[in-house]
């Protein structure tokens, strides 16, 4: 049995000019022990999927889904306060800016600490010892001094340990990481996918990795799932994903990386994602679209089979070449 | 924080120096004459006015004039009032306490009810409680606070009778002041009753008094955890499990005091410069009245000392409230 399954998630938000559809049918499956990364570009609907899950979103958001279920459970019937017996302690995440994601008025050690006091029945001093063993386990040093530090006195590559530290604090099934290097250094950058790696290894834990960095993806995930103006286009594991994509979209992304430039400017995908007002009736995304034709313009895409990385196109890339073009 | 203290003590020399001169300099920027006004409708010879001028020293130099006040000032010397001959120095702390226990128990008040109608508004944002909380608080804060204050006497004096109308204590009891605060030195007189007399005379004018702090305290609670409650570190704590309670109570709130506490201070500084209507309306015998009364009248030793001696007491809260904002978010400490 899968971990983590969602079938036709959607979330709309309720704005001032009517219904917005930032997440449109969306299918995902975790079993424990993966690691799954989601990409896209900004605005496809990769952070509010899971945040719908974690039930994180603001008041004004609608959600639905035909199956939204974690280690059997079906999450969309918990009370509010079931829930929350289980986020955080079974299902953990973290955020794009770790800076601002800790609050400034408490010491590391106290939100870290606040973890464990939640979920798990510990005394002061068993609380203590595991922050220290968690602030060494994500590789602080001097773990104890640094507990009653304050986050403005942490670096960003620091505070987003910190956040690993309080996220794994409770020994979750499922990781969450929402652009966690984003707003790092190249060089922490790697330092902290490396250490997400390690722990999802050591612990066994299924890792969400939502990016729209292909090299994080490369290097960190087992399976892609490529998502475009709220929709999942294409599913495939990481090996056949980068050798061939079935998404005519997941194709754009690739050629446009530097890696696999062939000419002297970088290949780009014109356009925009489409917003509220000029959301296109047939595929998505068809008005960016090399391959487009009359029916994509007219019909929504159906989506393909397993064999084909379950494209959601009228006319899938079946050939490597054929996607480097 | 040694030195953030020590440098925020600092900022008090020039602050002192400014209040000083401009209290020395508006009592005499205005029309009228402390001789004048002291001989009253009598009036005075031109002989006897030269002699007081001299008598009072006012034939100097204004720079003079002021030198001599500053020099007596930093010597704890506040001079003596015209009218009464008493020291400003003993008028002053004979009327103080009763004004800063007001003040205390109106910004209670206005404090425990004002941050949590705030929490409420904010958490419940275009709901009912919220519009309920914010509406009430909009007529508090617009409300003649005369009107406001005759309206409760009408109501809880003169139709239930539960409250006195005036005053700091019945006259059936009679006690040293040891404090000067009533509500202690009833107390310690230890006659029965007394204590329960003190806190009915205080009810009515520390709610009038605590209505506008209240209002705006809630309007600025309000505002400022709608802005922290959209911040990332909301988020993380909510993504914790952690239940609204805790998430709004302790992280969100925690964040929304910095302002929170800046009107809090600015509040109790307007306070216990005195609240003049109030004081007039239950004739509780503060230093508002006694600083209007002193300006009429132009008794300038008695406006000059009692405005640097409120100036003071505001500075204090000011330096409460720097020292809170370190307390409260280390990171400010650091600046």
């Amino acid at each position: 049995m899968a971990l983590l399954s969602i079938r036709n998630l959607s979330v709309e938000f309720a704005t001032a000019a009517g219904p917005f559809r930032a997440v449109d049918g969306v299918d995902l499956t975790v079993d424990q022990g993966d690691v799954l990364a989601i990409v896209g570009e900004s605005g496809s609907g990769k952070s509010v999927s899971m945040l719908a899950m974690m039930g994180l979103l603001p008041w004004t958001a609608t959600i639905t889904a035909d199956e939204m279920s974690f280690d059997g459970r079906d999450i969309r019937r918990l009370s509010a306060r079931e829930r929350r017996k289980v986020i955080g302690r079974d299902m953990a995440m973290i955020f794009q800016e770790p800076m601002s994601s800790l609050n400034p008025c408490f010491t590391v050690g106290f939100q870290i600490k606040e973890a464990l006091r939640q979920h798990l029945n510990l005394d002061r001093a068993q609380r203590h010892a595991r922050a220290i063993e968690l602030m060494d386990l994500v590789g602080i040093p001097a773990p104890e001094k640094r507990l009653s530090a304050f986050p403005h006195q942490l670096s960003g590559g620091m505070s987003q340990r910190v956040m690993i530290a309080m996220a794994l604090a409770c020994k979750p099934r499922l990781l969450i990481a929402d652009e966690p290097t984003t707003a790092l250094d190249v060089t922490i950058q790697a330092q902290i996918l490396d250490l997400l790696s390690d722990l999802q290894k050591e612990t066994g834990m299924a890792l969400i990795l939502i990016t729209h960095d292909m090299g994080v993806v490369a290097e960190t995930a087992q399976r892609v799932q490529v998502q475009y103006a709220g929709q999942k286009v294409e599913e495939q594991p990481v090996e056949g994903l980068f050798a061939t994509p079935h998404h005519p979209y997941t194709a754009a992304l690739l050629a446009a990386l530097p890696e696999r430039a062939t000419t002297r400017r970088l290949p780009t995908i014109p356009g925009v994602v489409p917003g509220q007002y000029d959301r296109p009736a047939g595929c998505l995304f068809a008005p960016r679209c090399a391959k487009a034709t009359e029916i994509c313009h007219s019909t929504r895409a159906p989506v393909q089979g397993a064999e084909l990385g379950l494209a959601r196109c009228h006319h899938p890339v079946t050939q490597p070449e054929e996607a480097t073009q | 924080m040694l030195r953030y203290l020590l440098s925020k003590l600092l900022t008090f020399v020039p602050t002192f120096i400014g209040v000083t001169l401009i209290s020395f300099a508006f009592i005499r920027a205005l029309p009228g004459d402390p001789i004048i006004v002291m001989a009253g409708e009598r009036g005075v010879t031109p002989e006897r006015y030269k002699e007081l001028v001299e008598q009072f020293g006012y034939d100097r130099p204004i720079l003079v004039q002021f030198w001599d006040y500053l020099t007596g000032v930093l010597q704890g010397d506040l001079g003596t009032s015209f009218v009464t001959k008493k020291p400003v120095w003993n008028e002053f702390f004979a009327l103080f306490p009763a004004t800063l226990e007001l003040s205390i128990c109106a910004i209670i008040i206005a404090i425990a009810l004002g941050i949590p109608a705030g929490v409420i508004a904010a958490t419940h944002r275009g709901k009912f409680f919220d519009r309920a909380l914010m509406s009430t608080a909009l007529i508090g804060y617009s409300m003649p606070i005369f009107w406001w204050a005759l309206l409760l006497i009408i109501v809880f004096s003169g139709n239930l009778h539960w409250t006195p109308v005036s005053g700091r204590i019945d006259l059936l009891y009679y006690f040293k002041d040891v404090t000067g605060f009533m509500l202690i030195d009833s107390l310690l007189s230890g006659q029965k009753g007394a204590f329960a007399s003190a806190v009915s005379h205080l009810v009515l004018p520390s709610i009038v008094l605590a209505t506008i702090p209240l209002a705006v305290i809630a309007r600025q609670t309000r505002s400022a955890m709608l802005e922290v409650l959209s911040e990332d570190y909301i988020r993380t704590a909510r993504a914790k499990g952690l239940s609204p309670l805790r998430v709004n109570g302790l992280h969100a709130l925690r964040n929304a005091m910095i302002p929170v506490i800046t009107v809090i201070g600015l509040s109790v500084g307007t306070l216990l410069a005195g609240a003049i209507l109030t004081e007039t309306i239950f004739s509780w015998p503060g230093i508002g009245k006694w600083m209007v009364d002193s300006i009429f009248r132009r008794d300038y030793p008695v406006v000059q000392g009692g405005l640097l001696l409120v100036a003071v007491a505001v500075m204090v809260v000011n330096l409460v409230v720097d020292l809170l904002y370190g307390l409260i978010n280390p990171k400010i400490r650091k600046r």
